[in-house]
């Protein structure tokens, strides 16, 4: 149901995996044959896609997702620091998901003359210092 | 009332501040922002004689603002903001609506000039088109700065069943935001554009290529969209399809934006041919990045003469200068070409937040040249920076202090372009991961390798394929150039 209603040309391969994604949290191997089938290309095609972006999971992220910015406009203001913190605090960082909340670090947020910046489901957080990363991991 | 909806706004707590104003009992009106955001939350008033505006507003200043009554002695008062320095130095064309109204009301966006632009090319011959598009000026914004009249002509020559108007919207240099503003801000004036494109060439589909690290620029973008078909601004005849990105920096390379559009891996093609004759799904195509296709309705509203009488030498119009890093007014500011590094970093900067003296400035996002301060007077324009060894690209300056480790950073774009390449040529693919490796000997004290390091750069700007391996090696040879200090630590050590 959720990929019939995209159409069925490959270009449609891109927003499919999204769309499954935004639905279960990531995109389950099965999933893959599923796409490749829906458009008429081979599996290894989809896998392909699949492992190029980095926005695709193949499992289950943690509860709450910190995207932590860490391009040079970041780097200008000290975000090393904050990744460094993540990781004293026992979170995952650019690991395998585990427990309720991980860092994961990506390359600009357009929030380049308010930074640190981070982006926390679809929120993004701005002068994001110390304080603010503990709290952000303690959940509030 | 007026609070800022835009991301940046919100990551500071604009959110809070407009649902605390809401609740005690004001009207307010969520708008994009004017861009200087190191007041933001910058909330305005409407008066007797203009906007008042409350900077850095709070949740718990939003009573006692109320209770004031927004009176200009309240301290966080800056006074009218159309009177604030920084914005009253600016030329904003393309930002003119930005922060001002509602983006989603397109009765504001025509009350305030918007679709004169269209109405005017509707009256025009699509070669009229192209010829005011050429005479402007107009180079792209993106950060190739090729004519975009030119690539117009070209794709409008092309005879084809179908041709197509791409937005590269997949804005991912560090230190750039500019197409995220406009987007959140003004998402008409981009459609706009579009459908101006689409006549100039005589495509009928459209498609705006977006990141999904923009996801407020999404909500936006899709909401005006369907405002924008409901209205028939989008009408038979042209359409526009929104696509996301998943998380590559290589799709903001225009070929590898088209293959990731037709739903496979973001990987570069080679050119010729070129986009503009076999472009998407092989058909002639029309790619312009969003700050490109948003100028188009002023120069036809206003006339080519107008937009090119701005400017200095072939960078002509406005530059729409995005100012971060470690700066204490940090924003974006839409200006002539031609304003100098210093003035931009000093004048309406105000030098770096933490205090300290700038060290170092990376000028067009990480494929940029990282510039000292003793070339700080050069201005910003195409040729000027192309003169320092440098490129304007998307018009991002991020400002470093004296704590930075230039050898880190030339470490950084490496590793940044070993993550990032799309893999199809090898100098790109191989050079960044050799280069790391280099830059690590180097650090670790071998000078010797300073050759290989050379050698490697070089190969890398004549071989790849394209801007991503081509121009990886600007930031590191420029940190080897003005900082050899840094790389010679270990040396002297």
């Amino acid at each position: 149901m959720l990929l019939a209603g995209l159409g069925g040309g490959q270009d449609k391969v891109l927003p499919m995996l999204q769309a499954l994604q935004a639905r279960y949290g990531y995109v389950h191997a099965e999933a893959v044959g599923l796409v490749a089938a829906a458009v008429n290309v081979s599996r290894a095609e989809v896998h392909g896609v699949m492992t190029f972006y980095h926005d695709f999971r193949t499992e289950l992220p943690a509860a709450r997702v910190i995207r932590l910015c860490r391009a040079e406009a970041c780097q200008a203001v000290g975000c090393e620091a904050l990744v460094d913190e993540a990781a004293r605090l026992g979170v995952v960082v650019d690991g395998p998901a585990a427990g309720s909340v991980s860092v994961e670090t990506v390359y600009c947020l357009g929030n380049c003359a308010l930074g640190p910046a981070a982006l926390v489901g679809e929120e993004l957080v701005g002068l994001l210092d110390l304080d603010g990363l503990r709290a952000l991991v303690a959940g509030a | 009332m007026f609070v800022p909806g835009d991301a940046a706004a919100r990551s500071v707590g604009a959110e809070a501040v407009a649902l605390a104003f809401a609740a005690s009992g004001m009207e307010v009106v969520r708008t994009g922002s004017r861009g200087m955001l190191w007041l933001e939350p910058l909330v305005e008033v409407e008066g007797a004689d203009g906007r008042v505006g409350f900077r850095n507003v709070r949740a718990a200043d939003v009573a006692g603002l109320v209770a004031s009554g927004f009176g200009g002695g309240h301290a966080l008062s800056v006074g009218r903001v159309e009177d604030l320095p920084w914005l009253a130095r600016q030329s904003r064309l393309t930002f003119a609506r930005v922060g001002v109204a509602d983006p989603l009301s397109l009765a504001a966006y025509r009350a305030q000039g918007g679709l004169a632009g269209l109405e005017a090319a509707r009256g025009l011959a699509p070669d009229a088109i192209v010829a005011a598009v050429t005479s402007s000026g107009l180079r792209g914004r993106g950060g190739a700065g090729f004519p975009t009249g030119v690539k117009w002509r070209t794709v409008a020559g092309a005879v084809a069943d179908q041709k197509y108007v791409v937005c590269n919207a997949d804005e991912g240099d560090s230190g750039t935001f500019a197409d995220r503003m406009l987007i959140e801000g003004d998402p008409f004036v981009l459609i706009e554009g579009m459908v101006i494109a689409g006549l100039a060439v005589g495509a009928s589909q459209g498609f705006i290529y977006l990141r999904s690290e923009y996801p407020q620029a999404e909500r936006v973008l899709r909401a005006a969209l369907e405002i924008a078909r409901a209205e028939g601004v989008l009408a038979a005849g042209f359409d526009i399809e929104l696509r996301m990105g998943a998380g590559s920096y290589i799709c903001g390379e225009e070929t590898a934006l088209l293959e990731s559009l037709e739903g496979r891996r973001g990987v570069v093609r080679a050119k010729p041919p070129l986009p503009a004759l076999q472009g998407l799904f092989g058909k002639p195509t029309v790619v312009n990045n969003v700050l490109s296709l948003a100028a188009v309705p002023w120069i036809l509203a206003h006339g080519a003469e107008a937009y090119a009488a701005l400017g200095t030498g072939r960078s002509r119009g406005t530059l729409v200068v995005q100012l971060a890093g470690n700066v204490k007014r940090g924003g974006l500011f839409e200006l002539p070409f031609g304003v100098s590094l210093r003035e931009v970093i000093e004048d309406i900067g105000g030098g770096t937040r933490s205090g300290r003296p700038v060290r170092a400035v990376q000028v067009g996002g990480p494929l940029g040249a990282y510039l000292p301060v003793s070339r700080l007077d050069t201005a910003l324009d195409y040729e000027a920076l192309a003169a320092v060894g440098g490129m304007l690209g998307h018009g991002g300056i991020v400002v470093f202090d004296d704590t930075v480790d230039m050898a880190k950073q030339a470490r950084f774009a490496f590793e940044f372009c070993a993550k990032e390449s799309c893999g199809k040529c090898t100098p790109c693919r191989i050079g960044a991961v050799r280069g790391v490796e280099v830059v690590d000997r180097i650090i670790a004290g071998k000078a010797g390798e300073i050759a290989v390091l050379e050698d490697l750069a070089a190969l890398m700007t004549d071989a790849s394929l394209c801007a991503m391996g081509g121009l990886t090696p600007l930031p590191v040879m420029s940190a080897l150039k003005h900082f050899p200090e840094d790389f010679r630590r270990a040396l002297a050590a």
